[in-house]
């Protein structure tokens, strides 16, 4: 079970968290103006990292905040996390 | 074979009660001989002693053979002296419900009054029919399964399948449910130390010094490791012995160490999370009720200390798997710590010096060493020196080429090897006893677990650990430290760092002087060396084993690699190598020898492959935990559950909610109506009457803040701007993809204030992708959202007579239709108590649902169902519900909806804002496959025969005259007897299905023989079929 920093209420186990897919994928302003080809890219594509990748996570039971995390996906290990709206930290 | 073993394989009666030990030495070891203990194995009775295994007990009564092997069924013996054994299994059985089976014997602590039986075995461990298939090994190669049950197709459900399922599987299952209880706890420590050998009591001690908390915890039941069995050994001028004892003392002193013993750390999960298992009552005669059997500890560990110590390997030469073929150090430890002979006459191969030492200990006690087979051409040191001294014969350059004996070991071959590689003449020695000395495979399965990465060692030839992923720290035998002097101090240096690295220090170092024999690290890998097919034997009949739990051997591999499997990954699961409940304890070295041998590569090359949880077997009791029975699930009631519970209704699950399905009357004859008899009655009471309905389940959240207009635009499909204070609207959801994801009514309380309600089993997602899009997309909106599930009970009265029901009860709030028509909503007081009176209706009637603080729900349901008798109110439950919303066309989310629905597919299109220029999916409807006018489209179905039920879930079929696989158009998604109408009545999602009314459409259904179909003819209709206009809602 990860032990995961929240943002706001410090290290938590898992059990208290919900994942949240791949971080900084952001809603476009203007779906309208997309082509089906765009939107669908949105909707579906995402990256499969192996090594550090940004995810989202809930602290679902906890504070229910959203926050981005920095997780090497080869050894679980957490590099940070940090704030929704806050730019991807340069790996650590 | 000696004397005194015939007794064990004959049939000698137990009444006598136990007999004398006849292996047990008569002083030495750590056993209690003044404390003796009788058991059974297989029905017969056994005297053993305190502090004795079941191996160690069995071995002191000349038992050998205590299993059969899985897949040739051969004669298996005990082979080591702990949890790396792979053949003693046997099953322990307190009583039906209390049975065990696949536990290693060499773990089993005996116990006065111990059961145990052999397994894979018919009718009995001596005669085993199955020993067939070691007869006819030649045809059961490896995979031979995936190459033989080929043909015909037919044979295999009914004939392949069931004999092979019925020939696998080690042990049997018990037949009553576990009685025991199991519990499950956390716990944090700086430093875990696992494996109290030398190396875990230094790193225990010295993290304890420098004021660590610290848990060192061991799968045995008394800590001390190697020391417990070393007669050779001081530390700090004590026996090694006397040293744990202090040792143990002065962690027992520590107020922060936590000693686990009989606990193993079976699972290394992320970021330092350890699963151990604790077994609390497994050695004990009688336990106590109050004691639980097992104890999962969860333990979160800042640094983690691996002391697991070093396995001994086999060897690999033909049939070396007889009863009475064992390790060298196994040997040993018997003899040392539990005062037993494993034979009378033994040789020996050895790779490794632990050869010698068993040898002297085994000579010392009186045991004949008929011959010393040194693996190595040329070995030298004091092992050896005392061997000679001792008299003992040596030979060295030698290698095995076969053993004999049927039940046990009677004779082994040796022959010289000469400097060529040459095998020479062979000898027979006649023996009771093989020891092989492989040399030391460090224990590293738990730092594998842990994802750290593994480095082939070339000098000790074994793989230890190399670059950690997580904080962990290995030392002794683990890390390829096989001295007690590199032992003690590795122990004590990665207790020191593992406990800076946690955040304290402060230890002083302590110097352990040590006076020890010296360590050896040679070892061998890969098939000893074996004569060519014109000196000896048949090679194609050779068989070597190297996983000897799952029967297989050195040929097999050979094969694999012959037949194209050149990654270690594909040869291991085509033979199965290691993957045995031992989990390629004593077999996973061997394979990688034996692999790089067959395919002329280095170790390293061959590759590795990954050790995985559990290091040991595990009961499923401690993952259950106390989540059985009643604790399995959480269940979530409404207030009014007690009172539907008295009134006799039978309950569903939905989620977690115990819901009413439907309340059945008694008849007079005391007899309860079915099922199908409640329904009807409950339906026709609601159409004609006035019936009563907990909808308390629904999710329901309020959205408040003065952008909630604007985030309800962005999540629903609906508009919201214009809903008025005091209006209700039915919401539609969409996921950004398109599909319908939820749905439910939606009121104004307040211009900044809506009460939105959900789905029962959609609210937690509901809520989760709102919080998402508020939290992560439109930071700036000004909106709170609250879940308030569980704050209002809900009481649907639905029906003509719903009006007069409530009118009586409510206060400040008009009921009438011009006041509050369909879908108003009305706050103020009801019996006294604050409402909101939402009119609304899930049937086609007039219909009222009445929310209450939760706490007056029942106080509330009461006086509405009192107030009501004179219209015969009728309680209903969901089961009614549904059946009168599919009367209405109605869908219910997850049930016509299945996640690729769009609105328009189940007939909401209207419900689209149209002049919205964005809300969640919509950009997704206009994908042009989205708008195919061949998509699936709700639709109603009546069977032509007008009385058959359909069943929810079959197929729909244009032609009823197709072969199979027919072409589908759609399936049916509800099915009900409707009584109002008087005949079944079914919705569906059908291909293009508004604009196939009128149709005649198939299910075709299995009836009589097994493929045969028989069609049901069903024709195509809107899907509303009660008060197509809507006229008696609107009263």
């Amino acid at each position: 079970m990860l032990l995961i920093p929240c943002p706001f209420c410090g290290p938590r186990p898992e059990l208290e968290f919900r994942y949240g897919g791949q971080a900084h994928i952001a809603r476009p302003e203007n779906p309208a103006a997309l082509s089906d080809g765009e939107w669908a890219e949105f909707l579906y594509l995402r990256d499969n990292v192996r090594g550090v990748h940004a995810e989202r996570w809930r602290h679902i039971h906890g504070c229910a905040r959203f926050f981005n995390m920095l997780r090497d996906t080869t050894t679980d290990r957490i590099l940070t996390t940090y704030k929704t709206g806050e730019p991807r930290p340069e790996a650590v | 074979m000696p004397d005194s073993l015939t007794t064990t394989f004959g049939t000698t009666p137990a009444a006598a009660g136990p007999a004398r030990e006849p292996f047990r030495t008569t002083a030495g070891g750590r056993i209690d001989r003044a404390r003796p203990l009788a058991f059974r194995f297989d029905g017969k009775t056994y005297a053993g002693v305190q502090g004795d295994t079941l191996a160690s007990a069995l071995l002191a009564n000349g038992v050998h053979l205590v299993g059969r092997s899985f897949k040739y069924h051969r004669p298996r013996g005990i082979m080591t002296a702990g949890s790396d054994e792979p053949n003693a299994l046997v099953t322990v059985s307190r009583d039906a419900a209390r049975t065990t089976p696949n536990l290693r014997a060499t773990q089993v602590e005996l116990y006065d009054g111990l059961a145990a039986i052999s397994q894979n075995r018919f009718p009995s461990l001596a005669f085993d029919v199955g020993a067939i298939n070691d007869r006819i090994s030649s045809l059961l190669p490896a995979g031979f399964y995936y190459k033989t049950f080929m043909w015909p197709r037919g044979f295999w459900d009914r004939v392949y399948e069931p004999l092979i399922r019925s020939a696998a599987g080690l042990g049997r299952v018990p037949t009553a449910p576990d009685p025991d209880r199991y519990l499950q706890r956390h716990a944090h420590c700086d430093v875990l130390v696992i494996g109290a050998g030398p190396a875990g009591l230094a790193a225990a001690l010295a993290a304890a010094d420098a004021g660590a908390r610290v848990i060192l915890c061991d799968e045995q039941a008394e800590m001390g490791g190697s020391l417990l069995a070393d007669r050779q050994s001081t530390i700090a001028g004590r026996p090694a012995s006397a040293w744990v004892a202090e040792a143990l003392a002065e962690l027992a002193g520590h107020e922060r160490v936590t000693l686990l013993p009989r606990t193993t750390a079976f699972g290394y999960y992320p970021h330092n999370h350890l699963g151990l298992v604790e077994r609390a009552t497994d050695h004990l005669a009688a336990p106590s009720t109050e004691v639980p059997r097992e104890r999962l500890w969860q333990v979160r560990a800042r640094e983690v200390v691996l002391a697991a110590g070093a396995l001994e390997r086999p060897l690999t030469f033909p049939e070396n798997d007889r009863p009475g073929i064992m390790l060298a150090d196994a040997a040993h430890t018997y003899v040392a710590r539990y005062g037993v002979l494993p034979g009378r006459r033994a040789v020996v191969a050895a790779a490794n010096d632990s050869g010698y030492r068993a040898a002297l200990a085994l000579a010392e006690e009186g045991v004949e060493i008929a011959a010393i087979a040194d693996l190595r051409r040329a070995p030298s040191g004091a092992w050896l020196d005392a061997a000679r001294k001792a008299g003992l014969p040596v030979q060295t350059g030698m290698t095995v080429t076969g053993t004999s004996g049927s039940l046990r070991v009677d004779g082994v071959s040796l022959a010289s090897v000469e400097d060529g590689g040459e095998v020479g003449a062979t000898r027979d020695v006649g023996c009771d006893l093989l020891l092989m000395a492989g040399g030391w495979t460090p224990s590293v399965h738990l730092f594998s677990q842990s994802l750290g990465k593994l480095r082939f060692d070339e000098a000790l030839q074994a793989y230890v650990p190399g670059i950690a992923a997580q904080p962990i720290r290995a030392a002794g035998g683990a890390d390829g430290e096989y001295g007690l002097e590199e032992a003690l101090s590795g122990g004590q240096r990665a207790g020191v760092e593992a406990a800076a690295a946690a955040g304290v220090s402060g230890a002083s170092p302590r110097v352990f002087v040590t006076v020890s024999p010296p360590a050896d690290t040679s070892s061998v890998l890969g098939a000893l060396p074996h004569p060519t097919a014109s000196r000896g034997r048949d090679p194609s009949r050779v068989r070597a084993f190297v996983d000897f739990q799952n029967d297989s051997t050195a040929k097999d591999l050979k094969l694999a690699v012959r037949e194209g499997f050149r990654s270690v990954e594909h040869a291991k699961r085509y033979t199965t190598t290691g993957m045995a409940t031992d989990q390629g304890k004593t077999s996973n070295m061997p394979m990688l020898g034996v692999l790089s041998q067959a395919q002329g590569k280095t170790i390293p090359e061959v590759g590795f492959t990954t050790f995985r949880p559990p290091f040991t077997p595990t009961t499923f009791g401690i993952f259950a935990g106390a989540a059985r029975g009643e604790l399995f699930d959480p269940a979530r009631r409404t207030p009014i559950h007690p009172w539907a519970a008295a009134h006799g209704a039978v309950f569903e699950d939905v989620g977690l909610w115990k819901r009413a399905r439907y309340f059945p009357q008694r008849h007079r004859n005391g007899a309860a109506e079915d099922m199908d008899a409640a329904v009807a009655r409950e339906c026709l009471a609601v159409r004609q009457g006035v019936g009563i309905f907990d909808a308390t389940t629904l999710g329901k959240i309020e959205v408040v803040g003065p952008d909630a207009a604007e985030f309800m635009n962005r999540m629903y499909i609906n508009p919201w701007a214009k809903l008025g204070v005091g209006r209700c609207r039915y919401g539609v959801m969409l996921r950004e993809d398109g599909f319908v994801l939820d749905d439910g009514v939606v009121g104004r309380i307040a211009p900044d204030r809506f009460h939105v309600t959900t789905t029962t089993g959609g609210a937690a997602s509901v809520l989760n992708m709102m919080e998402d899009y508020l939290q992560t997309e439109w930071a700036d909106l000004q909106v709170w959202l609250t879940s308030v599930t569980e704050q209002w009970a809900v009481i649907a009265v639905q029906g003509p007579r719903a009006r007069d029901v409530l009118a009586p009860l409510v206060d400040g709030i008009d009921l009438s239709a011009g006041a509050l028509p369909h879908m108003a909503l009305a706050e103020g007081r009801i019996c006294g108590v604050p409402t909101r009176l939402f009119r609304v209706s899930f049937t086609g009637e007039l219909g009222f649902e009445v929310n209450v603080p939760a706490g007056y729900g029942r106080q509330v349901w009461e006086a509405i169902h009192e107030s009501g008798q004179p219209y015969g109110i009728t309680p209903y439950g969901t089961e009614t519900m549904h059946v009168l919303r599919a009367e209405k066309g109605f869908i219910i989310v997850g049930q016509e909806t299945d996640g690729t629905a769009t609105p328009d597919d189940v007939g909401l299109g209207w419900a689209i804002g149209k002049a919205k220029p964005d809300f969640v999916g919509k950009r997704s409807l206009t994908r042009s496959g989205m708008m195919d006018p061949g998509r699936k489209q709700l639709a109603g179905l009546v069977s032509a025969d007008g009385q058959t039920v359909l069943e929810e879930g079959a197929q729909l079929v244009g032609d009823a005259r197709m072969n199979v696989p027919m072409s589908v158009l759609g399936h049916v998604t509800s099915s009900y007897y409707s009584a109002v109408l008087g005949h079944p009545i079914a919705l569906a999602m059908l291909a293009g299905g508004r604009s196939r009314h009128g149709e005649t459409l198939y299910v075709p259904m299995p009836r009589g023989l097994a493929g045969s179909i028989a069609p049901i003819a069903v024709k195509v209709v809107p899907p509303v079929f009660y008060d197509p206009e809507g006229t008696r809602l609107d009263v």
